[in-house]
């Protein structure tokens, strides 16, 4: 019996593909160190310095003042943005004046204006966690619009139809229907949150994983440097992943393609 | 009510009286409704055919309270309708089902905001779920739905909360013939054992004529009604009173009547 191509390769499961995948990156990140030594260190290297950091535990310090910035940057931006979202969706004049606003300073790198910050609040937790918040309000208050906006008008006249008042759409209707486009906020807000995090450690303070890069790197320590870039990188992957179930647990009931 | 065909003699549930609309659009002022009078008459199942544009859909959603007349007034049992209310039920043709509700839950919607007992509720999902035979669907998702069955659900939802008026705009206008007609049946056979007012939109004449004891004709730009059509064919009707000579004269009429209209529009 002949065998397609494609079923095949479609009968590798996925974690074997993940594996594979993991693999042939290793396999690139060595090469790269023999050609490249001085800049890219190896993995063995890499582990050295992660254990070295770790076992003075300053690492652990480096990642919760990290981990604090982007996560009460996110939460405060989170808190703020569904409100004005949905201000936005209802109230013509108030979206007229604050969506060109919006529309402005988010194609502004938050590197250019950190300064502004830094010179207003100083460099202590306040500025950092106010670049990110920025940075993360913005992304997230234009999804959270759109999906506010974009609710199905018929279901809100079935709903009126069924007896329900202003109220009862507001939490019967139009929050179950924005779900969706909070929870894309989320994402998209965390993942805006870590590339910011970078711009809002830039300047001043001495903990955090952007701290430690920016150190290292003066020292030339090019294994710290890698270690803390792929440090940023796991951490992206498990906000995802937790945004991700969460999207799973709550958005469920959305039609989507067939996939 | 097999055999009995004229409501004409039962009171008035909706009165309809002179009612105007107009929209102001990008070209100015455009009439939709101009000067519609009709009564609908307790337990009476009136169609209403005409071109797209007639304004069927904005006298549904009038006598609905979703929109409101520019001039004139609609009355259910003699009190004006000033909104939205659950004695006037709509069936719309997207379904509007919430995605984000089980197919039970959809229809426990109107009972909950009714403030009815949880026992309550439960009791009449499970009455009008069976009613459209769904009971093995009551914990599904609508995604999981065809369109038809999705159609049932909602059919099931505005009957559940016991709405005086059942208002349905081109409900099975999305469906397939075979869906289509299956439902028509499911219908008439709903309305005849639990008796309510129905207002039924559709484009469809033929499915005008078996569903309908009156059909009234709307004619476009502005939308007012042309002629009203009694449909003096007896109940239970079936896929076979699509044959009988009467039907076939009733519907050459009214399909007449609606393609000058279409016409008319087109110019």
């Amino acid at each position: 019996m002949r065998m397609k191509k494609s079923s095949f390769w479609s009968k590798i499961p996925n974690w074997v593909w993940l594996l594979i995948s993991l693999i042939c990156a290793i396999v690139l990140w060595v090469a790269a160190s023999i050609a490249w030594p001085l800049v890219f260190a190896g993995p063995q290297r890499v582990i050295a310095a992660l254990i070295d950091k770790a076992s003075t535990g300053i690492l652990f310090e480096h990642i919760w003042a990290s981990l604090s910035r982007v996560l009460s940057g996110f939460a405060i931006a989170f808190v703020v943005s569904i409100p004005v979202a949905f201000l936005m969706a209802w109230y013509d004049p108030f979206r007229h004046v604050v969506e060109p606003w919006i529309q402005f300073v988010r194609n502004i790198p938050p590197l250019a204006y950190v300064y502004l910050i830094i010179a207003a609040l100083g460099i202590g937790q306040v500025a950092k966690v106010t670049v990110i918040f920025i940075a993360a309000f913005l992304v997230m208050v234009i999804t959270i619009y759109q999906g506010v906006k974009g609710v199905d008008v018929t279901l809100i006249k079935a709903a009126r139809v069924l007896g329900a008042r202003q109220r009862d759409i507001f939490f019967k209707v139009t929050i179950p229907a924005s779900t969706p486009f909070i929870l894309v906020a989320a994402r998209l807000g965390l993942s805006t949150s870590m590339t910011t995090l970078m711009a809002s450690e830039i300047v001043g303070g001495d903990r955090g994983i952007g701290m430690m890069i920016q150190q290292a790197s003066g020292w030339y320590q090019m294994d710290v440097v890698l270690m803390g870039v792929i440090l940023l990188g796991i951490i992206g992957i498990c906000f995802e992943k937790i945004v991700k179930f969460l999207e799973r647990r709550f958005t469920g009931w959305q039609e989507t393609i067939q996939q | 009510m097999a055999g009995n065909n004229s409501a004409v003699n039962a009171p008035v549930k909706v009165h309809i009286d002179h009612v105007v609309k107009k929209f102001n659009g990008r070209n100015g002022e455009m009439v939709a409704l101009n000067g519609v009078d009709m009564d609908i008459h307790e337990n009476e199942f009136v169609c209403v055919v005409g071109p797209s544009g007639c304004g069927k859909s904005t006298l549904l959603n009038i006598i609905g309270g979703l929109e409101q007349p520019t001039e004139g007034k609609v009355l259910v049992d003699g009190n004006e309708v000033a909104g939205p209310g659950p004695d006037r039920g709509i069936v719309f043709q997207q379904y509007a089902l919430f995605p984000w509700l089980t197919v039970e839950k959809n229809v426990q919607f109107g009972l909950k905001l009714q403030g009815k007992s949880k026992e309550e509720c439960e009791e009449l999902t499970h009455k009008y779920l069976k009613m459209v035979e769904l009971e093995q669907f009551a914990k599904s998702y609508p995604k999981e739905l065809s369109g038809g069955m999705k159609q049932r659900v909602a059919i099931a939802r505005a009957y559940a909360v016991n709405p005086k008026v059942l208002l349905m705009d081109e409900p099975f206008g999305a469906l397939d013939a075979q869906t289509r007609t299956q439902l028509q049946s499911e219908l008439l056979e709903t309305w005849e054992k639990e008796q309510k007012t129905c207002f039924f939109i559709t484009h469809d004449v033929e499915e005008a004529i078996i569903l309908a004891q009156r059909v009234v004709i709307m004619c476009a730009r502005p939308g007012r009604v042309k002629d009203i059509v009694e449909i003096d064919v007896p109940y239970p009707r079936t896929q076979e009173t699509k044959m009988t000579p009467r039907f076939l004269e009733l519907k050459n009429y009214i399909w007449s009547q609606v393609y000058q209209e279409y016409l008319a529009v087109r110019k």
